[in-house]
């Protein structure tokens, strides 16, 4: 029999001013294996996890269900707490009467207070099912892959290099540098590009850590965390490059705009990075005039693709600075200059005399060949008029998108991306630079459109998180893998067909056929278990019985009301 | 008569519904006490005798809830829910039971205001449903 603690939290008044804490710790003393039920001000405070630690001691108790916030930022703690006491922390379980009940029936206390006691009576019946459990450890081969040899990838490199950590960049092209590399100065404080790509080009070629693959594509990816096997083709060979850690550093590209404003139709109408070539040869327009957001922030591809209003102001002030006939005018929606350095450019491009214009979606500038030139007739919103600028070249802002392979290359990564075909990292907050997926990384651009800065900073940072891994020499797995009894199994596959890591194999063992779970690919999402016709398929801490369990308490409590 | 309050399960994943229903919490979104979660880290691990047993057991809706197609935190899992749970409706009403008793939808971790929807729209639906005609039958 199990011997379940119940502690009840009031976190201050957040949760008490809704629901009756002393009703519902009465409540939870008659179920069933309950032993001890309380209730603490502040669970997770130290005096409130000393007195569960206390309480499980004295109590002997061996199941141990907290009622209080949520396990998505909480489990973690009240899991320690547990370890502490002595109790594996598998045997925790974690009802939310806050975010999903205190907080959404504020004006409804009655209710409230009955759901708790429901959700309550829930959580002791999966735990008294709960079964301890033992983490398992796989080893890590001490090898990092950097897909991607731009500026973010070649940060990265360096940094895994410098580190002591055997690296492969794997670049695509037949050099290095990516985006960048069609671009001269760096903003805000125009220096060099080359500078900074040929200084990391020289590190990665003087480590004996380092080893680039130019012209080279992946083209399989195979394993998980630790024991990835990445498989790269070209020049027709093909090579096969055992890793402990990935991070993938595609960056993104420019969007080429289709017919509008007369580009390609008229030779003065060019992108910014053609311009960016135009001023690296020394082809410097006396007069330009800047579209922004061409192609973005707007319907079917709404967002800001951030870096361009930077780029515009940047190269606006190398006109202006370089010419002093200049005339430059920016047309923008908005103007982004985030950052502190960045917002010093534009009160010099204004004090050096940039007029900045302001267009909105209804009435979008248009580009019309005159006799002399081209002519950009703008409506100007703040001053409500008609405004014509002549102007030697139109410069399109356009935002940058994601790779046409990014695609092909999440799904050889099994990595989400999102709408506009940017990579998903896990969490913005809580795990940046990561992929839900362990041991693979994301950074730079082919996450979203990002600044020089912004890409080192990132592929700085995705090298730090993915020495972790390779450093400690082996990962931990979290018990929440499934595996089948090989006494109910069938052998029929359906499991191994719904697996979408491939951690399922038939295997014949002492003259039986059954599904075994490779449990350091196991992500522990539980698809197999629903596919299973037997139940032979279970995932650890949530088991068919388990499961089914809450589901009786929950109807026994509600039979019990009426 | 008291007017009638369902009981309603609802599955919700880890990764995008949860936190939903989470975010929907923090923001202090107020909807009906009828639902009960029970967290699981796929919608795709959901078995359609969960969802059984709830309505034979006289639980009066059940609430499937996942991460947008494409977004799902284990690529493709919530494609298996998506065609898995029609079927369960159509089982359901196979056997006599409003197959409106049984929703899918999906709900990602920045949506409080969607899961404060979906929840509120399922617990109407389903009082216009009435009670479960399974409620308190004995086996």
């Amino acid at each position: 029999m199990a011997r379940v603690g119940v502690f009840v939290c009031h976190c201050g008044l957040n949760i008490a001013s809704t629901v009756d804490i002393e009703k519902v710790v009465a409540y939870a003393r008659g179920l069933p294996d309950v032993v001890v039920a309380e209730h603490n001000l502040y669970s997770c405070s130290e005096e409130g996890l000393s007195s569960i630690r206390k309480s499980i001691e004295k109590n002997k108790l061996d199941r141990v269900v907290v009622a209080a916030c949520t396990p998505r930022t909480h489990e973690p703690l009240f899991r320690k707490t547990c370890e502490l006491a002595g109790v594996n922390k598998y045997l925790f379980e974690f009802v939310n009467i806050r975010e999903h009940c205190a907080w959404i029936h504020i004006k409804e206390p009655l209710s409230a207070t009955d759901k708790a006691e429901k959700l309550i009576a829930m959580g002791v019946a999966k735990a008294r099912l709960l079964e301890p459990q033992k983490e398992t450890e796989s080893s890590v081969i001490p090898t990092a892959v950097v897909i991607g040899g731009g500026l973010t990838g070649l940060t990265a490199a360096a940094s895994l290099a410098a580190q002591g950590i055997d690296t492969h960049l794997i670049e695509r092209e037949e050099k290095l540098g990516g985006v960048l590399g069609d671009v001269e100065v760096i903003s805000p404080e125009f220096s060099k590009s080359g500078d900074l790509i040929g200084q990391l080009v020289k590190e990665l070629k003087g480590s004996r850590h380092a080893k680039v693959h130019l012209g080279a594509k992946v083209v399989a990816v195979s394993g998980f965390i630790g024991n990835f096997e990445v498989t790269v083709e070209g020049k027709g060979k093909q090579e096969k490059i055992p890793a402990g850690a990935i991070i993938l550093a595609t960056g993104a590209q420019e969007f080429m705009p289709k017919g509008e404003y007369g580009f390609k139709e008229m030779p003065e109408v060019v992108t910014q990075l053609e311009l960016e070539r135009r001023l690296a040869s020394g082809n410097v327009p006396r007069r330009a005039v800047f579209i922004q957001c061409v192609g973005s922030r707007q319907p079917g591809r709404e967002y800001c693709s951030r870096i361009c209003c930077n780029a515009s102001l940047k190269n606006a002030l190398r006109i202006v600075r370089t010419r002093p006939d200049s005339r430059v005018s920016i047309i923008h929606r908005d103007i982004m200059s985030y950052g502190t350095a960045s917002e010093r450019l534009y009160r010099e491009a204004s004090d050096r005399g940039v007029v900045f214009l302001r267009y909105g979606l209804e009435r979008i500038p248009k580009v019309v060949r005159k006799k002399d030139g081209v002519v950009v007739e703008v409506y100007d919103e703040t001053i409500d008029e008609m405004v014509d600028l002549d102007t030697d070249l139109v410069v399109l802002a356009t935002p940058m998108v994601s790779r046409e392979d990014a695609r092909d290359l999440g799904k050889l990564l099994k990595v989400p991306l999102d709408k506009y075909g940017f990579f998903l990292e896990a969490h913005v907050k809580l795990r940046p630079v990561e992929f839900a997926t362990d041991g693979v990384f994301i950074a730079g651009s082919a996450r979203w459109p990002s600044s020089v800065t912004e890409c080192m900073g990132q592929g700085l940072a995705a090298a730090a998180k993915a020495s972790i891994p390779i450093r400690r020499g082996k990962v931990v797995v979290e018990a929440i893998t499934a595996s089948a009894d090989p006494d109910r199994c069938a052998a029929c596959g359906n499991c191994v067909i719904a697996c979408p890591y491939e951690a399922i194999e038939i295997v014949e063992e002492h003259g039986k056929r059954y599904a075994k779970v490779n449990e350091t690919k196991c992500k522990g999402c539980g698809t197999c278990v629903a596919a299973c016709p037997n139940d032979a398929m279970q995932q650890r801490g949530f088991t068919s019985q388990q499961l089914s369990s809450m589901i009786d308490a929950l109807i026994k409590s509600t039979e019990e009301e009426t | 008569m008291a007017e009638f309050s369902p009981t309603i399960l609802a599955f919700c994943c880890n990764w995008c519904s949860y936190a939903g229903a989470d975010l929907a919490g923090v923001s202090r979104l107020q909807m009906p006490p009828n639902i009960h979660i029970i967290r699981v880290m796929c919608s795709a691990s959901v078995k359609p005798e969960y969802v059984l047993k709830a309505i034979s057991g006289g639980v009066d809706g059940v609430l499937v809830l996942g991460c947008h197609i494409g977004d799902c935190h284990y690529m493709t899992g919530n494609h298996r829910t998506a065609k898995r749970m029609p079927l369960v409706q159509k089982v359901l009403k196979e056997v006599g039971i409003d197959e409106k008793r049984l929703r899918l939808d999906w709900v990602s971790a920045s949506e409080g205001e969607k899961f404060q929807k979906v929840v509120t729209d399922f617990v109407d639906e389903v009082k216009q449903l009435g009670p479960n005609p399974m409620r308190g039958v004995k086996w």
